[in-house]
């Protein structure tokens, strides 16, 4: 049996009211005042997919030995690199073995569920055990655009074993179209759409039921036969045809979750997924349908073994833990839609050196640091002479992964001098449970609420964009934890 | 077992250049000021001088990598010169430098000049990109100095319980204090006497440092002739002849950034450092012993920890001293007699020369009534370069 084993999402903490888009910007385009309800997910400014992509990994991963992983797959539209793999950066920042295949996949809003399927076809082939398949999106609107209400960040993962499935992968059915309803350039930042009334009626209204009639028919089974069906369609009136074409009952559908996080590119339907599973019970069939490009259409049936996992972070939890954003302008600085002035200061030249971030790779993207075998010690950046003064030893580490450890706040400050796109930097010197300390970048907080002694823990974030040479480097941060219940 | 540095040293002159932002002067004019100011005092001319020992940290924003900026602007006849950096211990590491010079007997009479041009680089606070290699880029909190610094104020705050509001109103009054000692002067950059109300209520520059924590951001140069006491005595008179007791410098070993029992409530290497000139000097109470001090009081945080690690005051003991006036420039230990880095300013390469240049003028008791230390026999300096985490700390100790 191969299927799901476990799943991940992940919401950035910040969310936009919609009218507060409509404040802005609904002197352009009145008839966004439509779209201005509930609230939009927005990143921050230092995440991108490839982190949202790895955070929702983690949450998918949980207790589970990442080293069992053969391949991980990643699928979005708004890779920040064309080449340089992301999927190998979000392998790395896993911290997963080097000997693992890895493939973005990208060019349509099916780039998630297709790096989905590919991973199922590969649990069983030439070794394969255990895949993670990733999704994020992070698509941009322009400034008074429908787009720009619509569009949500959001990150889905799914680990596919053939061992411990929760969700049994039954068969799936794909159409695959030309149909330029969403389009972006090879140089395009914005989306550009063509008219609303065509994609609704010939798009989503079209390709949706023939996907979901072409599944049926393949597998001979019946609508009915569903209790959880997931598809993507942020048109509502469209939805509501589409399920009576069908003969959906309304309550089997999954919420598209347009008033908390908006459309989610190719995270969408894979969200949604890991909405469904939140609350799936043993032997309940979920159909999933992602849209671009054609159709994706995926079919599970969720096994007993969805009752041992427990504490899953999925979509319920994330939408738990969230912020408003202040401002729009901060929305549009943060995207980098608009320029903002971050001083002299902010222009200081730190120059991306490739030699040396490869040997600093296992630092810098898994957070690994070193752990002396003589005494115990951990210890990051990683050393080769012992920092414990009793000890000293000389070349007697072991690798030392920390980025699932919990670490305590030693100190803090928050630093309105430093050159940032969420001022203050806050930033502190933190004990790391089990041994180790750094100073590093907290993120996704507010200065108020920090005090010496409190509990973080870490998430692979952007850590410099380096405009000038068009690279984004990535390290780790500390997120502090909710004070538990 | 080596003997120290102790006696066998002398400071035959000092100057030191009006610290400020000097927009009308270059590197090499204040490098000019601050030399003709040290041989006039020293009583020597150009070719007494054997070689040379600079200090120069931000060397990219002007001076270059070398010491022929000194020699070429002074016009010195092809003598050894020595360019240093040692992050904010610079300036001290040239002056330390020269003594070695003497002592060791290569040399009869060393210049030590530090010098920093810091109002060219277009904003305020110093340059941060880097200053501890690529690795810092790479996995570094994006940090400013400050706010490096200010955390010293929250790790203190958990350490000892004490309110943050008790510590804020300490670091008031060491703010205050050295404004008060800054304002008499004449060399110093900043001169006025903000109230402690005003220190309080500052915009903040990082939690919770406020503007008045901060030190200025200043041009200056500052330098020394040092040479063998003989040769001192031929010159000076015995009572003017100021001895270099110790100098120390100390490394942070990677403990503080990495190892887990440091708190981050005060600074290893000064402690460390301290110890050493204490031994070195044939100190044993320093409390008693030193009679006034230029510490590096970088941010107002910085220079209450100091206190601590220098022994002076005891573990959880300096808020107390502090706001008891024992650092003011009529208690017990003098601290900033010339306003410290908070007033007089901190061109870098400068400092550590500089803090030199005040303990040298009030140990002959040459200052105007107003801000002479009563009979002092030791003055110490200190220097902290870094951050609290990972540092290189100097402690020297000059005296009768």
């Amino acid at each position: 049996m191969v299927g799901i084993r476990s799943y991940g999402a992940y919401i950035p903490r910040y969310r936009l009211s919609r009218m507060k888009i409509f404040e802005a910007m609904g002197w352009l385009n009145s008839a966004t005042i439509g779209l201005a309800k509930g609230e939009k997910a927005v990143a921050n400014a230092d995440e991108d997919s490839i982190t949202m992509a790895v955070a929702a990994g983690i949450n998918c991963m949980g207790k589970i030995d990442r080293n069992k992983l053969d391949g991980v797959y990643f699928g979005s539209t708004s890779m920040p690199f064309q080449e340089r793999q992301n999927a190998g950066i979000i392998a790395t920042a896993l911290g997963m073995k080097e000997d693992v295949r890895s493939i973005d996949f990208s060019g349509s809003l099916r780039s998630g569920t297709s790096a989905l399927l590919a991973a199922i076809d590969a649990v069983g082939s030439e070794g394969s055990k255990n895949m993670l398949a990733c999704t994020a999106d992070c698509r941009l609107g322009k400034m008074g655009s429908p787009q720009e209400m619509l569009f949500g960040d959001a990150g889905a993962s799914f680990m596919v074993s053939d061992e411990d499935v929760i969700a049994e992968f039954k068969g799936s059915y794909t159409l695959t179209c030309d149909f330029g309803d969403h389009v972006r350039g090879r140089y395009s930042k914005f989306d550009r759409q063509w008219e609303d009334r065509w994609i609704r009626d010939m798009g989503y209204g079209k390709m949706i039921p023939k996907a979901i009639n072409g599944l049926l028919e393949k597998y001979k089974i019946k609508i009915d036969d569903f209790s959880q069906i997931v598809y993507s369609c942020h048109y509502g009136a469209e939805r509501k045809k589409i399920n009576k074409t069908l003969g959906i009952a309304p309550e089997k559908v999954q919420d598209i979750l347009m008033n908390e996080i908006g459309e989610m590119g190719s995270a969408q339907s894979l969200v949604m997924l890991a909405s469904a599973l939140d609350s799936a019970s043993p032997g309940d069939k979920i159909l999933v349908i992602s849209y671009g490009s054609g159709c994706d259409a995926l079919y599970f049936e969720v096994t007993d073994k969805i009752n041992d996992l427990k504490n899953i972070k999925g979509v319920a939890a994330n939408l738990a833990d969230k912020a408003e954003l202040s401002h729009y302008a901060k929305y549009l600085a943060w995207r980098q839609i608009i320029p903002i002035d971050t001083g002299i200061r902010g222009e200081e030249e730190l120059p991306s050196r490739w030699s040396f971030i490869w040997r600093s790779n296992r630092a810098a993207l898994s957070f690994c640091g070193s752990r002396c075998t003589k005494c115990g010690t951990p210890q990051f950046p990683p050393q080769r002479v012992c920092v414990k003064p009793s000890c000293g030893a000389i070349d007697e580490m072991e690798e030392y992964n920390f980025s699932n450890k919990i670490a305590r706040i030693g100190s803090f400050t928050g630093d309105n001098l430093a050159a940032s796109m969420n001022p203050p930097q806050i930033y502190g010197n933190l004990f790391i449970e089990g041994g180790g300390k750094v100073m590093m970048n907290f993120t996704d907080c507010d200065l108020d609420s920090i005090k010496v002694g409190m509990p973080l823990r870490f998430t692979f974030r952007i850590k410099h964009i380096d405009e000038r040479r068009d690279i984004v480097r990535y390290f780790w941060k500390a997120v502090p934890i909710k004070e538990e219940n | 077992m080596a003997a120290g540095i102790k006696d066998k040293v002398a400071i035959l002159g000092m100057g030191c250049s009006k610290f400020g932002e000097r927009w009308d002067m270059s590197i090499e004019d204040l490098i000019l000021e601050s030399f003709l100011a040290c041989i006039k005092d020293a009583g020597i001319e150009k070719k007494d001088v054997d070689a040379c020992w600079m200090g120069l940290y931000f060397d990219e924003i002007s001076g270059g990598k070398s010491g022929i900026t000194v020699s070429s602007t002074l016009k010195l006849p092809f003598i050894p010169i020595t360019r240093v950096e040692n992050k904010c211990a610079t300036g001290t590491e040239a002056f330390r430098g020269a003594c070695y010079a003497v002592a060791s007997g290569a040399y009869d009479m060393c210049l030590a000049v530090g010098v920093e041009k810091l109002k060219d680089t277009g904003f305020g606070g110093l340059p941060g990109g880097g200053t501890d290699g690529q690795i810092d880029v790479l996995l570094g909190a994006d940090r400013t100095a400050p706010g490096a610094f200010a955390q010293l104020a929250s790790a203190y705050e958990a350490a000892y319980n004490i309110p943050m509001k008790k510590i804020k109103e300490a670091m008031a009054h060491i703010s205050w204090k050295s404004h008060q000692n800054g304002s008499k002067n004449p060399l110093a950059h900043l001169r006025n006497t903000p109230s402690v109300e005003k220190i309080l209520n500052a915009p903040m520059i990082a939690y919770p440092s406020g503007l008045f924590d901060c030190c200025g951001v200043s041009d200056g140069a500052a330098a020394a002739i040092v040479t063998t006491p003989e040769i001192a005595k031929r010159i000076k008179k015995d009572q003017e002849i100021i001895y270099v007791k110790s100098l120390q410098i100390a490394c942070s070993s990677g403990e503080e950034a990495m190892y887990t029992d440091w708190d981050g409530a005060s600074i290893m290497t000064t402690s460390k450092a301290a110890e050493k000139a204490y031994k070195e000097a044939g100190i044993t109470n320093p409390r008693e012993e030193i009679s006034m001090m230029e510490v590096h009081d970088c941010f107002s945080i910085t220079e209450l920890v100091t206190m601590e690690d220098l022994q002076i005051s005891p573990r959880g003991g300096a808020v107390n001293d502090v706001l008891n006036g024992f650092f003011d420039l009529d208690g017990g230990v003098p601290c900033q007699t010339d306003g410290g880095l908070k007033c007089f300013g901190h061109p870098i390469g400068a400092s550590g020369i500089r803090m030199l240049y005040e303990m040298y003028n009030q140990l002959q008791e040459r200052w105007p009534e107003d801000r002479q230390v009563k009979n002092p026999k030791y003055g110490l300096t200190h220097n902290l370069g870094g951050f609290p985490n990972r540092n290189v700390v100097s402690v020297s100790i000059i005296g009768k």
